[in-house]
């Protein structure tokens, strides 16, 4: 069906780069995550895939036909917006019909069309409501029912379910999932919750500043985030700074051996370990345990520490722990990030699916 | 008495209220009650308090030939002006709401200083422009002059209007296949009507009340209500200023009774980003 590809993508707006040398590959019926803080450049991404900004360098091709010359109404792209999607003078079922309309579809197919479509979205009854007369959560449903009548080759969406209480959010998230593999349409997604591109995304671009990080399945990037925002920004993580010695990383009270290789950028180095890679051994180092929460079927335990930030610990509700009390935790596992470098150490690697996110 | 009540229960507050709301009323209400008054009075004798009815200054009116050319003239002229105005300035506030362009600002702001500054000025030189093109005393000239009466309304509303809807809409219409021309029929301009609605109703009464510019390039053939209005005050009987003020005042109020209908429809609010 459809391949999408940008290839080098920069905008900038008066001398500030919103998004800069972007090159980004989306398979054929790939649902594509774009991730990252606010102000990033997502929408401006999106924005210049839809066609309603143009790049100020670079390509955009769609099966490997440039698209960038195409006014909006001619690439074959829907896009759901942040907000104000729907037209206020028309009906939810004006609003999906308006497109079929203008491609002359005879007036049986469209009522057709348009009924299958409110359906799809979990609205059957609605079409005949004005957009206030919905709340924004049937907006975004609605908005996402006008998007896929058309059945565009790239659907764009720009955190279509922001707007809706956390239940619903999930909900749509799961249903989107499923209309998407069902439709097999190729999808670009925006959003700013890790959580919601952990769950959907076959593949997640991790954007910062406008410039792309990394681009990985949701368990690559957990494991082997390469660079220390993805390790910061990706679910929950230590971060000590550590020094690199002959043949060993030290941080804090800890001494982790290193295989050799690493290079001392000014020795000056960050060691970023996961709460679940930190784990309870009478081999391992004194610390003290500050605050104990139980977050259902694991515990977060706070780590005091000498010379560095409290750590977060996720340990299995078994273990006894009070608060005050002194343990001795060792390391299984650590990325170390020294300058350009990323280096593995410890155990295996351990399967995210266990990792919880970070709660909202 | 039955207002006792009230002033037990209401005391000061509501005394006060209603007292405002009377005085206001009376302000308002007054003269146009005393214009109706006049309008249908017949003979108004000494011991009457009320005249007794009559059409016959209507019938004098509208029989009088000078005066339903000025009517004629009037109900032709405002709506062309208004009609003029509205295809060059509804696209032109589009361009000033949505594109950057420079000197935008100090275009937008030389449409207020046509109202900023004494008028009798300005229609003087435009009297002698009309008058090398030879537009003096022509329909046509009438027309432009009240336009340019139009023209703050006619910028200024549709502007804050077009500013005001969401760019997002129009997109979304560009997206699932819709032209810009379609984009702003179809969309933009049904989201507007409500603000385009207020600026026609105020163009159109600028238009209409029009009198010093068109006294200026109207006379002697082409003249208009209010032009009119003045040799009436001065040389005819007091019920004949009162019927053309009552005919002056219709169509204000057939506007805002239409407009009353649109501005209610339920969507206005929702296409406004604020
Ligand atoms: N039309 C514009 N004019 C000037 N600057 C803009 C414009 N649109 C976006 N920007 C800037 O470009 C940067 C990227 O904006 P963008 O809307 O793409 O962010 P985003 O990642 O979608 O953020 P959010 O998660 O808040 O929606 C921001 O710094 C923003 O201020
Ligand atoms: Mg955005």
């Amino acid at each position: 069906m459809a391949r999408l590809s940008l290839r080098h993508l920069s905008k900038r707006f008066g001398t500030h780069a919103a998004v800069h040398d972007l090159t980004l590959d989306v398979a054929d019926g790939e649902l594509m995550c774009l991730l990252g803080p606010s102000g990033c450049g997502k929408t401006t991404t999106l924005r210049m895939i839809g066609g309603f900004a143009a790049p100020d360098a670079g390509d955009i091709q769609i099966n490997g036909r440039s698209v960038v010359a195409l006014p909006p109404e001619r690439r074959p792209t829907a896009m759901v917006f942040q907000r104000y999607n729907l037209w206020p003078h028309m009906t939810a079922a004006q609003n999906i019909a308006f497109g079929l309309r203008l491609r002359r579809l005879p007036r049986g197919q469209i009522e057709a069309k348009v009924r299958d479509a409110l359906g799809l979205v979990g609205l059957p009854g609605a079409g005949h409501k004005y957009p206030h007369q919905l709340s924004g959560g049937e907006q975004q449903r609605v908005a996402v029912a006008r998007a896929l009548v058309l059945e565009p080759q790239i659907l764009l969406l720009d955190e279509p379910f922001s707007n809706l209480d956390a239940r619903l959010r999930v909900h749509m998230r799961e249903e989107v999932k499923q209309l998407q593999r069902a439709v097999g349409i190729t999808t670009v997604f925006v959003t700013h919750d890790q959580e919601e591109a952990l769950t959907i995304a076959d593949r997640i671009a991790v954007m910062k500043d406008g410039v792309l990080q990394q681009v990985d399945t949701p368990a690559a990037l957990y494991a082997r985030p390469r660079t220390l925002f993805v390790a910061d920004f990706i679910g929950t993580m230590n971060l000590l700074p550590a020094r690199i010695e002959a043949g060993a990383v030290a941080a804090g009270p800890w001494r982790l051996p290193a295989a050799g290789g690493l290079r001392p950028h000014g020795g000056e180095a960050t060691l970023a370990v996961r709460p679940e890679d930190l784990v309870l051994d009478p081999a391992g180092a004194p610390v003290r345990v500050r605050r104990v929460v139980n977050l259902g079927h694991y515990l977060q335990v706070l780590l005091e520490c000498p010379g560095v930030a409290p750590l977060r610990m996720f340990t299995e509700k078994g273990a006894s722990l009070e608060e005050g009390q002194g343990v001795r935790v060792r390391i299984s596992r650590a990325l170390l990030f020294s300058g350009p470098d990323v280096a593995e150490l410890g155990g295996p690697m351990r399967p995210p699916v266990a990792a919880p996110a970070e709660a909202p | 008495m039955s207002v006792g009540w009230y002033w037990a229960v209401g005391g000061l507050r509501r005394a006060v209220a209603l007292g405002a709301f009377l005085a206001l009323a009376a302000f308002i209400l007054g003269p146009l009650l005393t214009l109706l008054l006049w309008a249908f009075a017949g003979s108004w004798l000494f011991p009457n308090l009320l005249p007794e009815f009559s059409l016959k200054w209507w019938a004098y009116v509208l029989g009088n030939a000078d005066v339903t050319k000025a009517i004629r003239m009037s109900f032709l002229s405002a709506p062309a002006a208004t009609l003029l105005s509205a295809v060059i300035c509804i696209p032109a506030a589009y361009a000033f709401a949505r594109l950057e362009f420079p000197g935008r600002r100090v275009l937008l702001l030389s449409f207020l200083s046509a109202n900023a500054f004494p008028k009798i000025g300005l229609y003087v030189s435009i009297a002698t422009l009309l008058y090398r093109l030879n537009l003096m005393d022509t329909f046509a000239g009438v027309v432009l002059i009240q336009v340019i009466n139009t023209l703050l309304f006619m910028i200024w509303i549709p502007t804050g209007t077009f500013r005001g809807i969401n760019r997002n809409l129009e997109e979304a219409a560009r997206d699932v296949g819709a032209g810009p021309l379609r984009t702003f029929f179809q969309v933009t301009l049904p989201i507007a009507l409500p603000g385009l609605l207020v600026a026609l109703l105020f163009a159109f009464l600028a238009a209409f009340d029009e009198a010093q510019g068109t006294l200026i390039v109207g006379t002697p053939n082409h003249i208009t209500m209010p032009v009119m209005m003045y040799t009436l005050v001065l040389s005819y009987p007091q019920p004949v200023g009162a019927v053309f003020s009552v005919l002056l005042s219709l169509p204000s109020l057939v506007f805002l009774l239409v407009a009353q209908r649109y501005l209610r429809a339920g969507y206005l609010a929702a296409g406004y980003s604020l």
